[in-house]
């Protein structure tokens, strides 16, 4: 049984996690001892697979099918090639896309399905690190059987380098008509300000509470001559437009100083900022994950802590 | 248009809480409906509220306990529930596919021409069974959307999907659908006095196993939590002691010598 991996690409780019998910299927292909095949679906597949032709990899199949995602040519060729590869593992990554087919794949296929994988092990079977309850705890979770899924969080592996030796074949698949149809892309968070040309970003989260103490931080961010920015919760409330999100779906920011203001530091936030020179967190809750990336850290009240700087800058 | 919307009550765990075998120690969880599911009871809400729904139905997996919570869906807007439980399932870690049993059930009885749920849940995260329940019934889907616009004369919802980066994805979606919701979409409603009232005279049909035609073996999970623990803090920071003027003091300092002021 083989190792099958999907890459992933977007407007003509292939995205970092499918290096990362090769990693990690090749990790999962040596610990069962099997060949690591790697697919790449739509768009300009040839110098997709020249790029995906890295250390490790055996052999690269070629799905020439349309441009960009198309959830019903993901799920089909995939499926169609675990079935000619035997592949009992087949390995994407856990991104918007990925779980737009990932769980439809695994349902067609009849196997167990695990996503956002942080971690795996196999020994006689699978078992997959992931976390809970909002990044608080992570547990492992055994999977029965030796057959499934798997979708692995961006970040988590490093991505594979080298060049590799692989085969590239073309892959034929029919694709049935789509009853979902992409008719575009949307750039969104355009505006008055690039929070990510910032050198200093004072950054608000849900520890705010309420729209009306939104005054405090900005008072903050005015003594400081720092921008202002959010994470999810602050833009999906309204209270800030979009093009203040840092995270995942919003922007991804590198300032030299960034100061997470009540924000517990969730996984898809932290990518967005993990990358800032000092990272300086204010939060309540002394395990947050952001103190994780901090460089420093106040455990306490953002509201008795924001005013305290605000005289030490007026 | 009959919508399906299935909600969750989701635990949260306290900030300080203890690990009891592989799961939080029941002291120290909080039960809410999750946050997704939210935006997807009001979506659903306001399709009836606009005309293109006829009837609203939310469905939930989950014990009694989660009456409360299927209730505050009720509250809000929806005409009637339903929920699943069984012994079963007690104590069980489900996998996907047998929470796709166990929707798959409710859909054959309903027959909904769309069905609206969260991206994930907030405490298992899994993001997976809107997209395999559809898969299961033969339904179109779209993953993570926050932008909808359904056409049920076309029969055709036009979405956005929320990709990485600040891009989103424009999608035709034949209907029959499952949609799964991002948070954003809209701006859920807090339920009034009179929809509270309203929601204890709206029915709450209570199914077990048997009554969906399945038995303990269709739902018999392929997933074990072998070990839960609190994850290693790589923090390395400097931490500020002290009362709020001196930490801010302090602060202040470090924000000076990185050559930060106004």
């Amino acid at each position: 049984m083989s190792v099958l991996v999907i890459a992933e690409h977007r407007r003509g780019d292939l995205r970092d996690v499918s290096y990362e998910a090769i990693t990690a299927g090749r990790e999962l292909a040596d610990e069962r001892g099997s060949d690591l095949h790697v697919a790449v679906i739509g768009g300009d597949v040839d110098a997709f697979a020249e790029e995906l032709n890295c250390e490790g990899v055996d052999a690269i199949h070629a799905v020439d099918d349309g441009e960009e995602f198309d959830h019903n040519a993901y799920q089909t060729a995939a499926a169609a090639l675990a079935d000619r590869l035997d592949a009992g593992a087949v390995v994407t990554p856990n991104s918007v896309n990925g779980l737009d087919y990932a769980p439809a794949l695994a349902e067609a296929l009849g196997v167990t399905l695990v996503t956002d994988a942080v971690g795996i092990d196999y020994d006689d079977g699978l078992t997959v690190t992931r976390e809970m309850y909002g990044s608080k705890v992570e547990t492992t979770v055994d999977v029965a059987g030796d057959r499934f899924v798997l979708t692995v969080r961006g970040g988590e592996w490093p991505p594979v380098e080298g060049v590799g030796d692989a085969t590239v074949e073309a892959a034929d698949v029919d694709v049935p008509e789509s009853g979902a149809r992409v008719t575009g892309f949307e750039e969104v968070g355009g505006g008055d300000v690039d929070i990510a040309d910032a050198d200093v970003l004072v950054s608000v989260g849900r520890g705010i509470e309420e729209e009306e103490n939104l005054e405090l931080v900005e008072e903050f961010a005015d003594a400081l001559g720092a921008t202002l920015s959010a994470s999810r919760p602050i833009v999906d409330n309204g209270w800030l437009p979009k093009n203040r999100q840092v995270g995942q779906s919003g922007k991804v920011v590198t300032p030299d100083v960034y100061i997470a203001v009540g924000i517990s530091g969730a996984v898809q936030h932290v990518a967005g900022m993990k990358g800032s020179d000092t990272i300086i967190a204010v939060n309540t809750d002394p395990n947050a994950p952001i103190f994780d990336i901090a460089d420093y850290a106040i455990v306490g009240d953002l509201f008795d802590v924001v005013p305290e700087l605000i005289d030490e800058f007026a | 248009m009959k919508v399906l919307v299935t909600v969750k009550e989701v635990a949260e765990a306290d900030d300080d809480f203890s690990i009891e075998g592989t799961d939080i120690a029941e002291s120290d969880l909080e039960y809410d409906l999750n946050e997704w599911d939210d935006y997807a009871v009001e979506a659903a809400v306001q399709l009836a509220e606009s005309g293109v729904a006829d009837e609203v139905v939310a469905v939930t997996v989950g014990p009694e306990r989660a009456e409360e919570t299927i209730r505050m869906a009720l509250a809000k807007g929806a005409d009637r529930a339903v929920r699943v439980w069984d012994d079963a399932l007690d104590g069980s870690f489900p996998d996907v596919a047998s929470k796709v049993d166990l929707f798959e059930a409710v859909v054959a009885e309903e027959e909904p021409d769309l069905i609206l749920g969260g991206v994930q849940a907030a405490d298992t995260g899994f993001g997976a069974t809107g997209v395999a329940l559809a898969e299961r019934i033969d339904f179109e889907h779209a993953a993570v959307v926050n932008h909808l616009d359904v056409d049920a004369d076309e029969g055709v919802a036009h979405v956005h999907r929320e990709l990485e980066g600040g891009v989103e994805e424009l999608t035709d979606v034949d209907l029959p659908a499952v949609l799964t919701v991002q948070t954003g979409l809209n701006e859920p409603r807090y339920a009034s006095l009179r929809g509270i009232r309203q929601a204890q005279r709206k029915e709450i049909a209570a199914k077990e196993l048997s009554d969906l035609g399945l038995t303990a073996a269709d739902v018999e999970s392929a997933l074990t939590v072998r070990s839960m623990y609190e994850p290693e803090s790589e923090s390395d920071a400097e931490i500020i002691e002290g009362d709020a003027g001196e930490s801010a003091g302090r602060l202040a300092e470090v924000l000076r010598e990185k050559g930060v002021s106004a």
